[in-house]
């Protein structure tokens, strides 16, 4: 039973991992580039939610609502400053400047709330459901997380392949130039990625602090990047893989916290990307990419 | 006469003349300074983090611009030179000269450093681009994480090791604790000199120059310009990324000795992202490429920080502008061509007036 | 027996079947073109011998040597050096510089000798110098030696490029549409250079061109590919009147 109510958190905790990761693979497989700022998206998102929901006391959904407008504008406006004037240079320079922008969200955040953790007030107001007379208790907040997760993962994967627009993003990712040359508008498609993926994030943020109540300037930066993991191992660029690797990683966090060691469960989740990049560096689900010679 | 033969040198060498000029002129100054007294003390106190920095820049700057690849946990390793290497000087200390004790502290923290480049960069370096980035973080973190939990002593048994407290080391009365988890090496007698530092930039200086001019170097550049190109002609693509990284990590962990041992105690917080980025701002702001760019800029940011106290909590803020602008100036194809060709309308200028004043001596 | 033999050489890629049942054979000091319509697999045909690519099936057979699936740095020290259609330069470093890299398997010094400046050190160097020096005058580059490669005019990084290749020292060299983007001039200036390279080196060379007189006006021997399968071979004049050869390139059945 303590066995299954680990599974399960580790699974609440994976949807967290996967819908952080959707962003990730979708802005890498589209813009090619790794968006380092993504993990500091969410956390602005979060810092929203609690002044909305907490200080101000607006409707949690609302709240959320609110967030995601917030990152949707946050995320583009990054993408059209920071990033699009170096979409011809070498990836060397853009991952420099992710990380500028990641460190600016931190540190904007630190200089207006402050690095004192504020107590985040779960978004979630149901009660847990008790299974067994009491021995498993599962919270409403795993619930929801998990269910929104793949609500989330089922919609976007109906968008991309049923919609005109998700058909342009995915012709992006395989050909931008092709794409261009078929009357594709390349810089629209990759900023409507920007702005999914951080709408995303927002979403990930009031989730993710309603089952870890911590919020601070750099609440989103590990997150952020054991979400990157989980998109490398599931397979860069490959939203089901966005999915599996998140779910999966997060139940590897959560066993090794509860049977290993809470201090090195960290230490274990980067082990699995470095042994994922020895044994099949391209995910589970990912595919070859072929350079061009 | 002179002038002929300064100009009859290669322009690689020249270059690297005027960074070891900056270098020797900068320490005779310090001298200088120090003998007449006029020296502050924050000042001095500045010297051998200065030259700590400058190491670390160096080292960076020769993975992010001669192997083209971007590490993110430089600290990382330089947290890895300092423990080992002070362990090494704690132990000794008593035992053999000082002398022997210090440079057997340089060399093993260079050495644990340089394995541990080689452990995370053999299956990260194989792939291209972005995993590098991720890996080292993940590498910075985990040390951070493990060295505020380890718990070394040592005994008449033996060495006793512990990832919980310093109780469970199981100490015999006469134990001494080495490393106290989130506290770590406490009780360091200092050894660390500004001379110490500055003898460590020149080493590093003349082994980064000398291993960037030479067929090595060339290969590693040849790898981050094409490395398909680089394949094509017979380049072994992971043994040349190999030794500019681990390079890179040896004296990042000699930094970290110099850093330690100029300190009392050493804790493993002071290692951790932050710094890894401050250090990345020091190669970015003094050029992606150029190591003279590296030592100005790493020596000019540790103590200007200290001068103005007041804009300490802008500081990091200033950095993150710092490292967008600056790429977004010195990479956006459309500046940069912008750049190049008022330069070169400078440049027109200049050799047209150039021509004008010769004309007018060949008239005279 | 020939310098190069290629016997039943094919790779697909997934299901796609790119080049199936190829046969070639170059004899040393040869000028050898390999033509076909756009997609018809010749650049992938390059990849494999070179070893970017891993053929799923055949042979390739250097001097004697079998290299089928080996690594492109095994490949080019066994002796094949190439050019790519799209120039690839090392864009940053000196037009000198991209030569010594080229030398980097003829004058070898390990790194120790580097960092410390053993008296090795200058020797070979200055070799590298001189043999660095002596290819770029064959290509009328040495007085821009201390240029970036990104500096150089288009028809020149092509000519850097082929002296960074013969650089290694081959007995093959592979030129993937040398004529690309050049004016007749250019185009009959590299073709005299292309004919004193192979005179001067004893080196054959297979070149992929679009360019139909560069092809008939330099090539000994021909291999058409269409779809990734051979529909001819011979000298110009076979090649130019066969009927299978001209559908192919008209598009027509």
């Amino acid at each position: 039973m303590q066995f299954l109510s680990y599974l399960i958190n580790g699974i609440s905790l994976g949807s967290v991992y996967a819908l952080i990761a959707l962003g990730y693979t979708m802005v890498y497989g589209i813009a090619k580039m790794l968006n380092f700022a993504h993990g500091d998206v969410i956390m602005i998102g979060s810092y929203v939610i609690f002044f909305a929901f907490s200080t101000f006391g607006m409707n949690p959904i609302l709240s959320v609502i609110l967030a995601m407008i917030v990152c949707t504008i946050l995320g583009v406006t990054i993408e059209r400053l920071a990033y699009r004037p170096l979409r011809e240079a070498p990836s060397l320079a853009v991952l420099i400047t992710a990380i500028g922008v990641s460190y600016l969200l931190q540190q904007v955040a630190q200089l207006l709330w402050s690095s004192n953790p504020k107590n985040f007030k779960s978004v979630v107001s149901l009660s847990p459901v008790t299974l067994f007379d009491g021995q498993l208790i599962i919270s409403a907040e795993t619930i929801v997380t998990i269910a929104v997760c793949i609500i989330i993962m089922i919609a976007l994967t109906a968008f991309i392949n049923h919609t005109s627009t998700g058909h342009a993003m995915l012709a992006v990712s395989e050909d931008r130039g092709a794409a261009q040359l078929m009357g594709i508008n390349v810089n629209a498609t990759i900023s409507l990625t920007f702005a999914i993926g951080s709408a995303l994030a927002a979403v990930a943020g009031a989730l993710m602090c309603s089952s870890y109540p911590t919020l601070m300037p750099t609440t989103g930066s590990m997150p952020g990047i054991k979400a990157f993991v989980a998109a490398v191992f599931g397979g860069i660029g490959s939203i089901p893989g966005a999915f599996l690797g998140g779910i999966l990683l997060g139940i590897i966090e959560n066993l090794s916290k509860a049977y290993i060691s809470t201090q090195l469960s960290d230490a274990i989740v980067f082990l699995v990307l470095i042994v994922v990049l020895i044994v099949k560096p391209t995910g589970l689900l990912g595919k070859k990419v072929n350079v061009k010679v | 006469m002179a002038m002929t033969k300064w100009n009859n040198i290669k322009k690689s060498t020249k270059s690297n003349l005027i960074t070891f000029g900056i270098v020797i002129g900068f320490y005779l100054l310090v001298q200088i300074l120090s003998a007449a007294g006029v020296m502050t003390n924050s000042f001095a106190g500045q010297l051998v983090p200065i030259c700590a920095y400058v190491v670390m820049a160096i080292s960076l700057n020769l993975v992010v611009g001669f192997l083209g690849e971007l590490s993110l946990g430089h600290a990382g390793f330089m947290s890895v030179g300092a423990f080992s290497g002070t362990l090494v000087w704690v132990s000794l200390y008593d035992t053999v000269p000082h002398w022997l004790a210090l440079i057997l502290a340089f060399v093993v923290g260079g050495l644990v450093a340089g394995l541990f480049g080689f452990v995370v960069g053999v299956p990260v370096l194989r792939l291209s681009g972005d995993y590098l980035a991720i890996v080292t973080l993940a590498f910075g973190e985990i040390v951070k994480n493990f060295m505020n939990a380890v718990y070394l002593g040592v005994d008449s048994n033996g060495l006793h090791f512990s990832l919980k407290d310093s109780n469970s080391l199981g100490l015999e009365p006469d134990g001494k604790i080495l490393i106290n988890g989130a506290m770590g090496i406490t009780g360091i007698k200092k050894a660390s000199t500004f001379t110490i530092g500055f003898v460590l930039v020149l080493i590093t200086l003349i082994v980064v120059l000398n291993l960037i001019n030479s067929r090595s170097g060339r290969a590693i550049s040849a790898i981050r310009d094409n490395e398909i190109a680089a394949k094509s002609v017979g380049i072994n693509i992971t043994r040349y990324k190999l030794i500019g990284f681990v390079t890179s990590a040896v004296f990042a962990g000699m930094a970290g000795v110099l850093y330690s041992l100029n300190f009392s105690s050493l804790v493993a917080k002071k290692f951790d992202y932050n710094t890894s980025i401050n250090i990345l701002v020091f190669v970015v702001l003094g050029g992606i490429g150029s190591i003279r760019g590296s030592v100005i800029a790493a020596a000019i940011l540790t103590v200007l920080p200290e001068m103005l106290r007041g804009l300490n909590d802008y500081r990091m803020l200033i950095y993150a502008i710092v490292l967008i602008v600056m790429m977004i100036f010195t990479r956006n194809p459309k500046l940069v061509a912008w750049r190049k060709q008022f330069t070169d309308k400078v440049k027109a200028q200049f050799v047209k007036s150039k021509d004008k004043s010769k004309k007018s001596k060949g008239v005279a | 027996m020939a310098l190069l033999e290629v016997s039943n050489l094919g790779i697909a890629f997934g299901g796609l079947q790119a080049v199936a049942q190829l046969d070639l054979k170059i004899e040393k000091g040869h000028l050898y073109g390999l033509i076909g319509p756009n997609g018809a697999g010749k650049t992938t045909v390059f990849n494999m011998l070179t070893g970017v690519y891993k053929p799923t099936e055949g042979n390739i057979v250097l001097d004697g040597r079998d290299i089928t699936g080996a690594t492109p740095e095994t490949i080019s020290k066994a002796g094949i050096a190439r050019t790519f259609q799209n120039i690839r330069l090392f864009n940053d470093m000196t037009v000198l510089d991209n030569v010594k890299v080229g030398l980097h398997n003829q004058v070898k010094y390990n790194m120790w000798t580097g960092i410390l400046r053993l008296p090795a050190y200058r020797e070979k160097e200055h070799e590298m110098d001189r043999r660095a020096m002596k290819l770029l005058k064959i290509f009328d580059l040495d007085k821009e030696a201390n240029y970036k490669a990104s500096q150089l005019p288009y028809g020149k990084q092509r000519k850097l490029e082929i002296a960074r290749a013969l650089a290694t020292n081959p007995k093959l060299l592979l030129l993937d549409e040398p004529a690309a983007g050049m004016n007749p001039n250019e185009t009959e200036e590299l073709m005299q250079t292309v004919r004193s390279v192979r005179d001067q080196f004893g080196i054959a060379v297979l070149l992929i061109e679009h360019d139909m007189n560069f092809v008939m006006g330099i090539c000994e021997e021909i291999t058409v590919l269409d779809y990734g399968r051979v529909i001819a071979h011979g000298d110009g004049k076979t090649i130019r009147n066969n009927p299978k050869v001209i559908a192919a390139y008209l598009g027509g059945d």
